[in-house]
């Protein structure tokens, strides 16, 4: 997705919030919180080892050798030479920490520049970097540790670089997959533009963009890396005695595992402890910093759109409506904000009935169509008032199995992007013929035949070769009428159409409008079709309804819409939609922006942009009222035909 | 008077040359022999479907991608040389308007080091002078001051696309290159954005490449307007001629498709209107299979730009 203007995206929030949201999802993870506790602790007095009232760690006294914890004078005992065992525990904790994070960080900054330089750089370069990574990766990880060990010798510097080296391989990939990324970006290309050359590009347009990833690669591999240089300690090629670190008291207290086992059981807690703790908190971070958690995710989306209405409205069934709105509400509920979508919408669509619903972006076209199966994700989508019904039947009091039979069949979808509806590894042909049969039980062959009469039916040439093309295979139009094929698989009685042309070229376009009309004159198929383009609407639509802030604002049939629109929002709004053939001119603009979801203003929400509006305006909600039969208009003070012709 | 703009015969092939194993790699053509000249103070449109190759015609233009073919000269220097090499060199004349405007700006950057850049880099300009020419820049895009220390992902598309400008404009250049700079934005904003950049031409003295697939927007603010398909210009006109009676089938064909309030739909073409394959190009005209003017001759040779009428080319073998 493109960003269009703020409203269309759930409105970003400031660094601060951000940084609140970051702290209140990381909290509610109690795994996190219990994790980063815990290292803390160990990390205190860690660091506080040179303060506290230690014994010294190396004193050796023979004739208090392996003393029990709790012992006199030794709260954790003494180990095979008679030193005491929490002097060395916590030193040793020091040690290994140190170490640990050193070989990330050792880790983390040589793999993410070669990473960088490989990624932003590409071409030989990049090859000659990644094929010796993968060399390195090729080898058994200890294995290669153990080798760079015994090429430079036992003792502690040495451990570290070895660890440090076999864990290069992991950053380089991350990091140079996410530069690749960003090296593309438009705003790369600006820099180059800025004079910039490519170490200063990398330096302030790069870098800067990878340090959350890195700070994430960083925070899941440091326990990793602990544990490591403690085996090498622990086979005797990390610290050398009598320096004290985790792995080296292991070893150490290994000769006297059964007969003393404490010795080696509290170093093994302690790393146990250091690395259950680093785990945790990490995951933490990485939750806590990756976006797709915050709008709640990973809580599993219900079945349907919740349903939480203070009253349930009695409507009158009305019997040539195929569909109809009335009142719709919906809302997202993210944490102490509530965006408020759709805001009380009422629409009927008469069987055959092409409606057009026209605004914006962020104006809830897409909430609205959404909401009519049930589709709007919950959490953090919530119906929140009002009633639907699709031939007179109650959508919202249905079950989830009862919505799932009537979606795709009688009620289908045709989005703008029809790669959201196709599966890649399928082929078109059998995704139809699959359709069809979740809803009708009719033989694999007789599904499938059907499926090529569809596509002929939508214009593919060769329509029974092309069935066997994977959508990759095919043109953004040609994918877009299999949609609409896949849409039609079940004669359906209405189509949801949103925005199905905007990304397609007008030549493309021209074509799938023309299908859409002649499918819906040959099979009386009702169409509510969303867009933002009146050009379309005119030529498309029987009636239209334009939105502006979750609300509908006019109403009426499309033609005596366009000529004479009676809201300031629609006659402004058509004035801005230049027309070919105008010739060289300047074009009319709205000033202003619409008004943001959880800020909606109490009055009319187009009195900020209106140059008509009054105090009456802004007192309190606009009711929709009709001037003339079919028409409805949300406005004090409608358009006359003194203003249209000002414009004019 | 010399051209702003000048090219001759600029062409880019992607791939192409030996692999390894000394396989033969495919070529693909992304544009052809483009000629052309934009005179100073004009806007020049360039229309043509996705895939057209009008990205890769504008990246050459300002020096992000070395051209595989041609020259080009912009205000009579010629900068063949340091096409795709020094990307500086054409940021002082020449400046790029993005498409997407939120994703042009680096969301870690403020506002206001996003567009200092090209005052720093480009000019070495000291910093009182940077502010206070920062300080007129914003103005001139009507961005208020208090915008400079936030970040990207505050704005609106349209506030963005502002910014986005106002970088171009640091770099003080003789033209702007704007690649689909209201597509991305809603029609109540676009027009904000067109009406500006119209104002900043005349107050800067600026030549413009405008691009666009939306033809009513192009026609609305173009002198003249280049069609592409297939990676070459086919025709090239006066913007209120071009679409009121276009000389070339596919010129013709696009004004028919634009969605008219009006004009009944089904105007345009029946067929798949799928372009040729870019890997195996028709040896003649690239438009003959969809062309309903197409014969032999537009089959096996290809037409040339030719100038029907002062002002107005075409690569046809049977004009309109
Ligand atoms: N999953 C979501 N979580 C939070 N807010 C959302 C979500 N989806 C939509 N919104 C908000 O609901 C409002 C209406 O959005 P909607 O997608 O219906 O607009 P639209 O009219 O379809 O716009 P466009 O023309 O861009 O498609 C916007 O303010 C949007 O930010
Ligand atoms: S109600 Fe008032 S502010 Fe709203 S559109 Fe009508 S005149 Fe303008
Ligand atoms: S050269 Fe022939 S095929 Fe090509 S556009 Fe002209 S008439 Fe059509
Ligand atoms: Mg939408």
């Amino acid at each position: 997705m493109t960003e269009t203007a703020l409203p269309a995206s759930p409105p970003k929030p400031s660094a601060a919030a951000r940084a609140g949201t970051f702290l209140r999802l990381f909290a509610r993870n109690r795994m996190a919180a219990f994790g980063g506790g815990l290292l803390a602790l160990i990390l205190l007095v860690a660091l506080a080892a040179p303060i506290l009232p230690l014994q010294d760690p190396f004193a050796q006294d023979t004739t208090q050798r392996f003393l029990r914890p709790f012992s006199e004078g030794h709260w954790l005992g003494t180990d095979h030479l008679g030193r005491d065992l929490l002097s060395r525990l916590i030193w040793g904790t020091q040690l290994s920490l140190l170490v640990g994070v050193s070989a990330t960080l050792l880790a983390a900054l040589a793999g993410s520049t070669l990473g960088v330089v490989a990624g932003f750089l590409g071409g030989r370069i990049d090859n000659v970097i990644m094929r010796s990574v993968d060399t390195v990766m090729a080898f058994p990880y200890i294995l290669l540790a153990l080798a760079i060990v015994a090429a430079l010798g036992p003792g502690l510097v040495n451990a570290l670089i070895a660890v440090a080296v076999v864990n290069i391989p992991f950053f380089a990939r991350n990091i140079r997959g996410v530069t690749v990324t960003l090296a593309n970006k438009e705003f790369v290309d600006a820099a180059r533009l800025s004079g910039m050359g490519d170490t200063r590009i990398i330096a302030s347009e790069i870098v800067p963009n990878i340090l959350p990833v890195i700070v994430i690669a960083m925070s899941t591999t440091v326990g990793w890396m602990i544990l490591e240089t403690a085996g090498l300690s622990f086979l005797g090629l990390g610290s050398q005695p009598p320096v004290p670190d985790l792995g080296s008291m292991l070893g150490e207290g290994r000769n006297a595992l059964i007969s003393h086992p404490h010795t080696s059981i509290i170093p093994g807690l302690m790393i146990f402890a250091i690395v259950i703790g680093v785990n945790l908190l990490g995951d933490g971070i990485r939750d806590a910093l990756d976006p797709r958690l915050r709008s709640g995710a990973l809580t599993r989306p219900l079945p349907a759109t919740l349903v939480d209405r203070a009253e349930t409205p009695a409507i009158a069934a009305k019997p040539d409506a195929l569909l109809s709105l009335e009142d719709l509400r919906v809302e997202f509920r993210l944490g102490r904000r509530t965006l408020k979508a759709v805001n009380g919408v009422s629409l009927d669509i008469a069987p055959g009935e092409c409606l057009g619903l026209i605004g914006e972006s962020g104006s809830g076209k897409s909430v609205t169509a959404l909401s009519v199966m049930g589709l709007v994700a919950s959490p953090p989508g919530v119906i929140a008032g009002g009633a639907l019904r699709f031939q007179g039947r109650d959508l919202l009091a249905m079950k989830p199995g009862e919505l799932r039979r009537l979606r795709g069949d009688k009620v289908a979808y045709i989005f703008q992007d029809p790669l959201a509806t196709l599966h890649p590894l399928y082929r078109i042909g059998e995704q139809i013929a699959e359709a069809i049969r979740v809803h009708h039980p009719v033989p694999q062959a007789e599904a499938m035949a059907r499926a090529v009469a569809l596509l002929k039916q939508v214009r593919i040439p060769n329509a029974k070769s092309r069935a066997g093309n994977y959508p990759h295979e095919l043109s953004g139009g040609m994918r877009q009428r299999v949609g609409i094929a896949m849409a039609l698989a079940n004669e359906p009685e209405l189509i949801i159409a949103d925005e199905p042309t905007t990304a397609l070229d007008v030549t493309v376009q021209a074509q799938i409008l023309k299908l859409l009309e002649d499918l819906r004159r040959e099979r009386g198929l009702a169409i509510l079709f969303i867009t933002h383009d009146f050009g379309v609407v005119a030529q498309l639509c029987d009636r239209v309804a334009v939105m502006y802030a979750g609300e509908i604002v006019e109403s009426g049939p499309a033609q005596a819409i366009l000529d004479a629109p009676a809201h300031p929002y629609t006659r402004r709004l058509i004035a801005c939609v230049p027309e070919l053939g105008g010739g060289r001119r300047t074009l009319a603009a709205i000033p202003g922006l619409p008004p943001g979801a959880d800020d909606l203003p109490q009055g009319c929400a187009f009195a900020p942009r209106c140059d008509k509006a009054q105090a009456a305006c802004r007192a309190g909600r606009v009711a929709l009222t009709g001037q003339e039969p079919g028409r409805g208009v949300r406005c004090l003070f409608p358009e006359t035909a003194e203003d249209r012709t000002e414009t004019a | 008077m010399t051209a702003a703009l000048k090219i001759e015969d600029l062409g880019k092939t992607f791939g192409g040359g030996r692999g390894l194993f000394d396989r033969q790699r495919p070529a693909v053509q992304a544009v052809a022999d483009a000629t052309l000249s934009v005179a100073r103070g004009e806007t020049l449109g360039v229309v043509g479907e996705s895939g057209c190759g009008k990205s890769t015609f504008a990246r050459m233009l300002v020096g992000l991608l070395p051209p595989t073919t041609g020259r080009i000269e912009i205000e009579g220097e010629n900068l063949g040389a340091q096409a795709g090499r020094d990307p500086a060199a054409f940021g002082r004349v020449i400046q790029y308007v993005f498409q997407d405007p939120i994703s042009s700006l680096n969301p870690r950057k403020t506002v206001e080091q996003i567009i200092e850049a090209p005052l720093k880099h480009l000019h070495a300009m000291p910093r009182e002078a940077r502010r206070k020419r920062i300080a007129e820049i914003f103005d001139a895009v009507n961005l208020r001051p208090e915008f400079l220390s936030r970040y990207p992902h505050e704005f609106s598309g349209g506030q963005a696309q502002r910014i986005g400008i106002a970088r171009a404009l640091a770099a003080s250049p003789r033209i702007l290159l704007l690649d689909e700079p209201v597509s991305a934005l809603d029609v109540s904003v676009q027009a904000q954005v067109l009406n500006l950049l119209a104002h900043l031409k005349a107050e800067f003295d600026l030549t413009y490449l405008f691009i666009s697939h939306d033809l009513a927007v192009v026609e609305a603010v173009s002198d003249r307007v280049a069609v592409m398909y297939f990676g070459r210009i086919v025709e090239l006109g006066r913007a209120e001629e071009i679409f009121q009676a276009p000389r070339h089938p596919y010129t013709a064909l696009l004004a028919r498709s634009a969605p008219v309030v009006g004009r009944p739909l089904g105007a345009g073409e029946d067929g798949s209107g799928e372009l040729p394959n870019p890997l195996d190009p028709p040896q003649g005209c690239a438009f003959a299979m969809r062309c309903p003017k197409a014969t032999e001759l537009c089959r096996t040779t290809r037409p040339d730009m030719q100038e029907l009428t002062p002002g107005h080319a075409t690569a046809c073998h049977h004009p309109l």
